[in-house]
């Protein structure tokens, strides 16, 4: 393979020769810059991070562990500082749980819809088209629609109907857990449809006529054939939004996060989840240090560890995802592309 | 073919024309009867209806928009082709394979496992021994016994070619329809399918649609010939092979192979 590639390299005019060897050149150094930008990025985040993290002195803590308790732990009433960085991580994880769990199922249901039940007609490209344009939308318009429809509309009906008699303070009518999972829900959607309808759209035309010609209906091909062997593309999906889930800031500045929360949004007793809650969330946590904060003892150092812990917990939760898919494709023996 | 007694014919074809866009006259009044536990072939140039032709012998034309036909297809007393056949219990009775090896990307045992979940086999152990069976049946269990829980996908071709036809059989159907089964196959993995077929007949009727016309020869009992939507010629393999009554016929088989 080599060798051919080798002579027929020799075998070309000394202009395409000098040619080939630009673009490569070229596209090297672009690969380089790229790598040395990005891990230049990550060494900064870090060593500012570890910096900051490791700094003990006068007006902070007295010792390490004291110090890492007060950055991973928030402390009500001491303003200056109020950090911690375990409620944030909890709620942005709680965040991105329950907003899967919205939008997996619909944004399955919808791509089998599409792909599998509904006939190919220019109304079903309009949907089609409509869709992939969703995805183009800035996710802070989602914000100020989740504002409008979830939290006055629909969390406004509820508090009418099931809290009245807490009213004039709202319960569900305002923002909170619940509003920001279904908002990013939204906002992710049109991301799962695509991943899943194009999944769906790729499986060969054999694997229906095999399930068909077994004596399956139509819903039990599409359950018991066809949606099990479109499972990695239903985790890509999956993988794409809780990225985007974990790192979004703008629309949950309108849906219900905030810079400082009571209580977690989680609990160990019945109902485990406070789905009226505020709640911390990393991003917001960084807009916030970034501009509006300074943290013992200043710097960039407080904005560096937010960062940090932000890219290591969506690489995390990408890891958990893929991992699970990769189980899935062993299963099936098709090629990992990892 | 009067001599022959009702209960030596599986199925029962008669008039039957079918349509669908882009070709208004695809089968052209087909009338045939399918001698019971025999193979038939059926031969032909492409596009001359053959697949057609299997393909609704258990409805698989359904699935097509603008399929229409006409006639009678009898298996015993049921009218294959009426708007009131079970068409998922039809399927179950008159199983199919297709050109290319179409296992589902699960497990060797769930492929086989897959048709009898649907038709309602609850217990774990009843489908175990149903799956040992079919694998039995389609001489692939001594390959595959230790390699149960692996993907499918990563068997053969040949293998997976037979793990289809497992997965057919075990629904224990009357008829099995085979679409060009070995043409994606090599001549070793051929050679085993067609000692299979042999095995098979004893148990239930089988019908081949084969390009292939050594094939037709070495593995049918029984062979059809169509040409542009009409069955020219139906008899007995060697009859057909060596006395073709048609002019049409001999053409066709000297013209491959003469």
């Amino acid at each position: 393979m080599l060798a051919t590639t080798r002579t027929a390299f020799l075998q070309r005019t000394r202009w395409q020769r000098l040619r080939s060897l630009t673009m490569i050149s070229v596209s090297a150094s672009m690969v380089t810059a790229t790598l040395l930008l990005t891990l230049g990025l990550f060494a900064l985040l870090f060593i500012s991070a570890m910096e900051w993290i490791f700094w003990i002195g006068e007006g902070g803590s007295a010792d390490v562990a004291s110090r890492l308790r007060d950055i991973a732990l928030a402390r009500p009433g001491l303003e200056s500082s109020v950090i911690g960085l375990v409620p944030a991580i909890v709620g942005t994880v709680a965040l991105v749980m329950l907003m899967t769990l919205f939008v997996a199922p619909l944004g399955v249901a919808t791509a089998l819809y599409l792909s599998e039940y509904a006939r190919d007609t220019w109304y079903t490209q309009l949907i089609r088209i409509s869709i992939t344009n969703l995805a183009g939308v800035p996710a802070v318009i989602y914000g100020v629609f989740g504002l409008g429809f979830f939290v006055y509309g629909l969390g406004g009906q509820v508090d009418q109907l099931f809290f009245s008699d807490r009213l004039p303070s709202p319960t569900f009518g305002t923002p909170g857990l619940l509003w920001a999972a279904l908002t990013l829900a939204l906002v992710n959607l049109p991301v799962v449809i695509v991943a899943v309808t194009e999944g769906l759209d790729a499986l060969p035309e054999d694997l229906r006529q095999a399930s068909a010609a077994l004596g399956a209906t139509k819903n039990e091909t599409v359950f018991y054939a066809v949606l099990p062997a479109a499972m990695p593309s239903v985790f890509t999906g999956l993988i794409l939004s809780t990225a985007r889930a974990a790192g979004e800031v703008a629309p949950l500045m309108l849906v219900g996060a905030v810079k400082f929360a009571p209580s977690l949004p989680v609990m160990t007793t019945a109902p485990f989840i406070g789905l009226e809650q505020k709640f911390m969330h990393l991003g917001f946590q960084l807009f916030d240090a970034a501009l509006f904060s300074t943290v013992p003892p200043g710097g960039i150092g407080w904005v560096a560890t937010i960062a940090l812990t932000l890219v290591i917990l969506i690489a995390l939760l990408n890891i958990v995802a893929m991992s699970l898919r990769s189980v899935i494709l062993r299963r099936q023996a098709v090629d990992s592309p990892f | 073919m009067d001599q022959q007694s009702k209960n030596d014919i599986a199925l029962s074809i008669r008039d039957l024309s079918l349509s669908y866009q882009g070709n208004p006259s695809a089968l052209k009044s087909i009338s045939v009867d399918i001698p019971r536990h025999s193979v038939t072939a059926i031969i032909g140039a492409s596009g001359c209806g053959k697949s057609s032709l299997l393909r609704c012998l258990n409805r698989m034309n359904d699935l097509i928009d603008g399929v229409q036909y006409s006639g009678e297809v009898l298996l015993e007393e049921m009218n294959v082709l009426s708007a009131e056949t079970n068409v998922t219990a039809l399927r179950r009775r008159v199983g199919m394979v297709f050109q290319r090896p179409n296992p589902f990307p699960k497990s060797v045992f769930d492929n086989v496992a897959y048709g009898l979940k649907l038709s309602g086999v609850k217990s774990q152990r009843h489908r175990e021994e149903l799956v040992e069976k079919a694998l039995r049946s389609a001489a692939l269990w001594d390959e595959v016994q230790y390699r149960l829980d692996e993907s499918a996908l990563q068997l053969s071709q040949g293998q997976q070619q037979r793990l289809v036809i497992a997965r057919a059989i075990a629904l224990e159907p009357d008829i099995l329809l085979l679409d060009e089964p070995a043409s994606s196959l090599d001549p070793i993995s051929t050679l085993r399918l067609e000692e299979l077929i042999y095995e098979l007949k004893q148990t239930l009727t089988i019908i081949i649609v084969t390009h292939n016309m050594q094939q037709a020869a070495r593995v049918s009992d029984f062979t059809a010939f169509m040409n542009q939507g009409h069955l020219v010629e139906f008899g007995p393999t060697d009859t057909i092979f060596t006395r073709p009554s048609m002019r049409e016929t001999e053409d066709y088989i000297t013209g491959r192979y003469g």
